[in-house]
């Protein structure tokens, strides 16, 4: 199999801030239900956030911003720190890993992603009565005191990988799709493979339209984010305008 | 009948005068009641987990992580002393080397102390050490803090052994003589150690590419901020030993070391503190005008969020650098105690500022366009764990000045650091 990149493209014109790949995401990886958790100590592997450009009246327009990890390729930041090995690139698909079996819980992932991407397990996992019995088996619960992120669904990548492998053949992009991308109402959100010129993602990718949050770190994050709305494309570049969140999504 | 005064005379080194008992006690109650509130809070932070805290998934690390690299830093005194007594042969400051290596021990196994709360997965600490990631500065923090803490336990010994009633026993006697040859040995050890662990614990945070605010180049797979601890590390560390030594000679009212000893850990501290400011100085202009701006950062922008305006900056490099360097060089503040003491004080000052500035103030920044500054306010269990390990020094150090001979004592001609 040759080695995939996969990474996204997500048309923020296209977004609603509805949620759905936010609650997708939460079911597909077992996300514990918290009523104690607050919007700095939740779970939310992907998160929708509602930023404007700061103005007021007729002028005023705002943009929702699906964060999750960008599985920087480069100088990974969260992968150079980890004292224990518990996060790597994968070489074959791109995705960054985080192996919670292994984390010592230490947080220095966290303080080193710039997308503030990652999550630390702040309680115990728990649900309301019954609610187990929705989890997905596909997916282990991970456990107080370490560190979790999107990894891109990686049991729909096994699953995926098992298929082309009893098939003797490679991943069909319709069997890895990832939860956020499935659920999304408006298809903002696309997926690809990156390392694959003909793929509709890589060439979504390179259109004057898409940019990179950060991107002058030199991480090489692999989601892209796409608006015809130059002051969205502004964001790319830190200090370019003037925006504010409104609220988390 | 004659009434019973329960006394430890015995265990109290010839010759040398203590307060009574009973005083020392009540010295030491106020400390074992902060130290016990300290071990509930921090058994309710491994009991429950870090929700204990005031920490989340932005302010990932805290009020800890700030500590301990200042504890560390001020607890550089320990090898720095040794480096200087055994590699470069000053035995002019052998008077300070024991109650050197008590500080030390003090600080670093209180560090390492609080790193075991501050992590998730405490039980997991020796993955580090299993699965080791070569390229993580925390890795060589894990590793180098761990044996120097094991090199600090071993110099310790030798100064319990030499307690008046320990030294009655013939085995811990010989033991003590067999591990008083190894110190010049364990003081290189502990130097070359410390050296790295001290560098590593600045490129903790230089490193971080994702945080542009303590992002440095440097040289080779060092950033500046390496270089910069190693240095603010051994400017401070004889600074702070002069405070120690200044405290405890105020609260018993003895003297303990000559007044050259201190005039000797002045000139030291402010040449070192000295270079340290310029050091700093020049990381500051090349971060505000090259690493920075090419990362796409405004750096003054940085430090547009109150209160971390540029006052913190004028703060940590003139105000508790430059100004307390000048005092400490300055031939006359040597003869003035007082003036001896604020400047050691404002230099330790000046270096905890540095460790608050890279471990919160780069975390309250925001990086992405539309992040906010954010706050945090540590939490009680947070306050208390940390009080606790001040009050685990103070009691450390008071049973070591008690009973250990970390000055020397009359009865006792054979110095520890001596021969």
């Amino acid at each position: 199999m040759s080695a995939a990149r996969y990474g996204m493209v997500i048309d923020l014109d296209r977004c609603t801030g509805c949620g759905s790949c936010m609650v997708a995401c939460a079911s597909e990886n077992n996300i514990p239900a918290l009523p104690q958790a607050t919007a700095r100590t939740g779970l939310t592997p992907m998160l929708v956030r509602r930023v404007s450009n700061s103005k007021q009246g007729s002028e005023r327009r705002e943009a929702f911003f699906p964060i999750m990890c960008m599985h920087c390729e480069h100088e990974t930041p969260c992968v150079k720190v980890c004292p224990q090995q518990a996060v790597e690139v994968d070489k074959a698909t791109g995705v960054v890993m985080q192996m919670p079996q292994r984390c010592l819980g230490c947080r220095y992932c966290m303080t080193a992603c710039p997308y503030h991407a990652r999550y630390f397990n702040w309680w115990d996992p728990s649900w309301p009565a019954g609610m187990e019995k929705s989890l997905n088996p596909g997916v282990s619960s991970r456990m107080r005191g370490v560190v979790e992120k999107c990894n891109l669904c990686h049991a729909r990548l096994h699953s995926a990988m098992e298929k082309a492998a009893a098939g003797k053949r490679e991943i069909d992009a319709a069997d890895y799709i990832p939860a956020c991308v499935e659920a999304c109402p408006t298809g903002a959100i696309q997926f690809g493979n990156l390392a694959d010129a003909n793929d509709p993602v890589t060439k979504e990718s390179k259109s004057p339209e898409s940019f990179r949050l950060l991107a002058r770190l030199g991480t090489e994050p692999k989601v892209y984010y796409k608006s015809k709305e130059a002051w969205v494309r502004a964001l790319a570049e830190p200090n370019a305008a003037p925006a504010s969140e409104v609220q988390h999504g | 009948m004659a009434s019973t005064v329960l006394t430890d005379r015995r265990w109290i080194a010839r010759g040398e005068e203590r307060t009574s008992l009973s005083r020392f006690l009540l010295w030491l109650t106020p400390w074992t009641v902060l130290l016990a509130i300290g071990v509930y809070a921090a058994a309710l932070c491994l009991w429950y987990g870090l929700n204990q805290t005031n920490m989340d998934n932005r302010f990932a690390f805290g009020l800890w992580i700030f500590l301990d690299l200042g504890i560390i830093a001020l607890g550089a005194g320990a090898f720095f002393t040794g480096f200087l007594v055994y590699i470069l042969k000053r035995s002019e400051l052998k008077p300070i080397l024991n109650t050197a290596v008590v500080v030390g021990f003090i600080c670093y196994s209180g560090a390492v102390a609080i790193l075991m709360i501050d992590v998730g997965q405490p039980l997991r600490a020796w993955f580090t050490f299993w699965h080791p990631n070569t390229h993580s500065m925390l890795t060589e923090v894990t590793f180098c803090i761990s044996c120097y803490l094991l090199v600090l336990s071993l110099e310790y010994l030798p100064i319990l052994f030499r307690n008046r009633q320990l030294r009655k026993v013939p085995s811990l006697f010989v033991f003590e003589r067999q591990l008083h040859m190894l110190v010049p040995v364990l003081a290189a050890i502990g130097t070359l150690l410390s050296f790295f662990h001290q560098g590593s614990l600045g490129g903790l945070y230089g490193v971080l590419r994702g945080r542009p605010f303590a992002f440095r180049t440097g040289i080779l797979i060092w950033p500046s901020t390496f270089f910069l601890f190693i240095l603010s590390a051994i400017a401070s560390g004889p600074s702070f030993l002069m405070l120690v030594t200044a405290t405890v000679e105020k609260v018993t009212g003895r003297r303990l070391v000559p007044q050259d000893v201190f005039r000797r850990l002045a000139f030291i501290s402010g040449l070192l503190l000295a270079i340290y400011v310029a050091a700093k100085s020049i990381d500051t202009l090349v971060w505000l005008n090259v690493t920075s701006p090419s990362a796409g950062f405004a750096p003054w922008q940085f430090y547009a969020h109150k209160p971390f305006g540029t006052p913190i900056l004028f703060g940590e490099i003139v105000l508790f650098g430059l100004l307390p360097a000048s005092l400490l060089l300055y031939r006359k503040t040597a003869n003035h105690q007082g003036l001896l003491l604020t400047a050691a004080a404002m230099a330790c000052s000046g270096i905890l500022l540095n460790r608050f500035v890279l471990t919160v103030q780069t975390l309250a920044l925001p990086t992405l366009p539309f992040d906010e500054f954010l706050s945090y306010m540590p939490s009680w269990q947070e306050i208390a764990s940390f009080g606790g390990v001040i009050a685990y020094g103070v009691i450390v150090y008071s049973l070591s000045y008690r009973y250990l001979p970390l000055f020397g004592s009359k009865g006792d001609a054979s110095h520890v650091s001596g021969n």
